[in-house]
């Protein structure tokens, strides 16, 4: 039994991914990729067909709450898991993100194609502004500071003028199509793959800066801020690069959300949002890509499955947080052991 | 923003505010003892706070059978039923306070888990009290029998000193004075602030850390649920999902003073009642959380460790 506690997955498959040469490892990327694209065509096939979720539409639940959280997720491990601060107010760029497609699609016609960038750099602005103060502070300051940021967005949303207060923004137009691929009410299945195409362009972006030197001074600042500091590593700047990059991804997975909801309220960005995407980061193993991605799609999707549990749904899901953290503390796919040890020290 | 109303309503707003930071200060007394000894947010105690407003309410209503049309009560019977729910909710939220220590935190800590584990179990805990409570009592919200007469010692200035007002600044204040005798005092007391020093050197000096954590846990869960009895009589209402503002702001008013600390606890639980108070009575009650926030930022900017936090305040390895 131990044995099997003890086990790592994401080690064992690191030795397996390190034996193979670049064609085979070519050949399994796009392999899984495939697969994963088949997702919506699941419940259609035989033996996947338990995947189905039996009230919510499942192909709507790939798109939100699965592939959203995944998107989240990664991007908050950015922060929280590669340079170890710890963020409660994850939801605010998400939520900045919505409300720039929101507003710039009704009020000035824009596209979200045309949104996306300027979506992105409001999260971007928004992450500096908040991270210029909170940054100076460490461990727990830090997380009051950033989760009293997440609800100061919400009461923002609910009280100016122009965001339509509790009752949110309607109306917001879905995508344009590109290249002749439709994202309109019926085009669910062209939203997850839109979904997917941004969670591999971030998982790629997140692999180029681990072995960069932003990863590096990121993984200093982890293990110990004060020798990172002192070896010359700049730690404000590579905290803040960290927290706007995370808050870019949120910025960018809140437009998509957005368009494709074609609603939204205050309601949908509390602070169980924050605290939800936080759990997919530390269940699924802080601070490795997959694991991050593998907890995001269980706690995204669980939820949804076991909807016919109508009020007790919630509370196994609570439940499953807790005998999975007692298992497993270090998540499904822990991060390598050698900084497993470096971890318990900072985060 | 209406800056006539301090002028006019000064007396009164500042009474007010005493009231509900003195009840924000016990609440923070979960978080902040706990803190001073694991270094982890204790996230469960909004929930805490929550079921003792239930178990204030159920003692009145099931057991002792009043009902919300019940007139108030007196004399030796009001007494008798004071103290009960008081008692009531101070022990059922140190039972909760405790068990959430023994599922959530023992086995991580046993295993040397990692800080933020912690705090997922800690939130998974938190989930489950929740959704139970809102299964049971089918999400509505209650309101408690009004049994205390609210009657007024006397008005000064427009400051009302209604008794349940008084309730919630006396109540607290010996809570305070007893609990700071008691960890300045008493070995157990002595024994925890060791803790929250050291845990290393504690241990080497023969202190039980589990018993001294399991401790911490139940003294924050008392005072929690002390707080839950003076909401209740002030406020007179609750549901399922009252304990997350009430945790929010006590966690909030613990950082303000400077986390780990009883004065801390104390004076940022004040401060925390008086700000929003005048910040709802000035630019209205939609912003007094984002008013809060920024003040939090701005102390926090000027010194990093809180109104009356320690010097060397570093995460602890």
């Amino acid at each position: 039994m131990s044995k099997l506690m003890n086990f790592n997955l994401r080690d064992a498959g690191a030795g397996i991914w390190a034996g193979w040469n670049r064609p085979t490892r070519t050949v399994f990327v796009v392999a899984f990729v495939v697969l994963v694209g088949l997702l919506p065509f699941a419940p259609s096939w035989g033996p996947t067909s338990f995947l189905n979720t039996p009230i919510a539409s499942y192909i709507d639940v790939l798109v939100f709450p699965v592939g959203m959280f995944v998107l989240m997720a990664l991007g908050l491990n950015i922060v929280v898991g590669k340079s170890g601060l710890l963020d409660l107010g994850y939801v605010a760029f998400f939520a900045i993100g919505a409300y720039s497609q929101a507003l710039l699609s009704t009020l000035l016609g824009w596209n979200t194609w045309e949104i996306l960038p300027v979506g992105i750099a409001l999260a971007m602005v928004s992450g500096v502004i908040l991270g210029l103060p909170a940054l100076r502070l460490r461990g727990d300051y830090l997380a009051i500071i950033t989760l009293g940021f997440g609800e100061i967005v919400r009461i923002l949303a609910i009280n100016i003028r122009g965001t339509g207060g509790p009752n949110g923004i309607p109306g917001i137009p879905n995508p344009p199509s590109v290249l002749g691929i439709k994202f309109g009410l019926m085009d669910s299945n062209n939203f997850f793959w839109l979904v997917l195409f941004m969670i591999i362009l971030v998982v790629w972006m997140i692999r180029r800066f681990t072995v960069r030197r932003p990863g590096r001074a990121w993984e200093a600042i982890r293990q110990d801020e004060d020798v990172a500091e002192l070896m010359g590593v700049k730690t404000l700047v590579y905290k803040l690069w960290s927290f706007v990059i995370g808050a870019a991804v949120g910025g960018a997975a809140g437009v998509i959300y957005a368009s494709k909801v074609m609603v939204i309220s205050p309601d949908m960005f509390k602070f169980e949002l924050s605290i939800l995407i936080l759990a997919c980061v530390v269940f699924g193993g802080i601070g490795n890509i997959w694991g991050v991605i593998l907890g995001a799609s269980i706690l995204a999707y669980i939820p949804e499955r076991i909807r016919f549990l109508t009020d007790a749904r919630q509370l196994v899901f609570g439940l499953v947080l807790i005998i999975m953290m007692n298992l497993r503390p270090d998540g499904l796919l822990p991060r390598k052991k050698r900084e497993k040890i470096e971890a318990k020290r900072t985060i | 923003m209406n800056f006539s109303v301090i002028q006019s309503q000064f007396p009164s707003l500042l009474l007010q505010g005493l009231a509900l930071g003195l009840i924000y200060a016990l609440v923070s007394l979960g978080y902040t003892m706990v803190y001073g000894v694991l270094r982890l947010i204790n996230f469960a105690n909004s929930e805490v706070f929550m079921i003792g407003t239930f178990a204030t309410l159920y003692l009145q209503t099931n057991i002792m059978g009043y009902t919300n049309m019940s007139q108030p009560i007196h004399g030796a019977k009001l007494w008798f039923t004071m103290i009960a729910s008081l008692l009531a909710s101070m022990i059922v939220a140190a039972i909760i306070a405790v068990l959430v220590e023994v599922v959530a935190y023992r086995r991580l800590r046993a295993k040397g888990a990692n800080r933020l584990a912690s705090l997922i179990s800690a939130i998974g805990v938190s989930i489950v009290l929740l959704e139970g409570m809102s299964i049971i009592t089918g999400a509505q919200p209650r309101s408690a029998p009004r049994l205390l007469e609210k009657w007024s010692f006397g008005e000064i200035a427009g400051a009302n000193f209604r008794i349940d007002t008084m309730m919630a600044i006396v109540i607290p204040i010996i809570i305070f004075v007893f609990l700071n005798r008691f960890v300045t005092k008493t070995r157990l007391g002595k024994s925890i602030r060791a803790v929250s020093m050291s845990e290393e050197n504690s241990k080497l000096m023969g202190i039980n850390i589990n018993r001294v954590i399991t401790y911490t846990f139940l003294i924050g869960g008392l005072t929690t649920g002390a707080a839950a009895f003076l909401f209740m009589t002030v406020y007179e209402n609750t549901v399922f999902f009252i304990g997350f503002n009430m945790g929010i702001a006590a966690f909030t008013a613990a950082v303000l003073g400077g986390i780990g600390n009883l004065r801390g606890a104390f004076y940022g639980g004040i401060a925390l009642g008086l700000m929003e108070q005048f910040a709802s009575a000035v630019i209205g009650s939609a912003w007094k959380a984002v008013t809060v926030f920024v003040v939090l930022v701005v102390v926090l900017l000027f010194k990093p460790n809180g109104l009356f936090g320690e010097a060397v305040q570093q995460t602890r390895t």
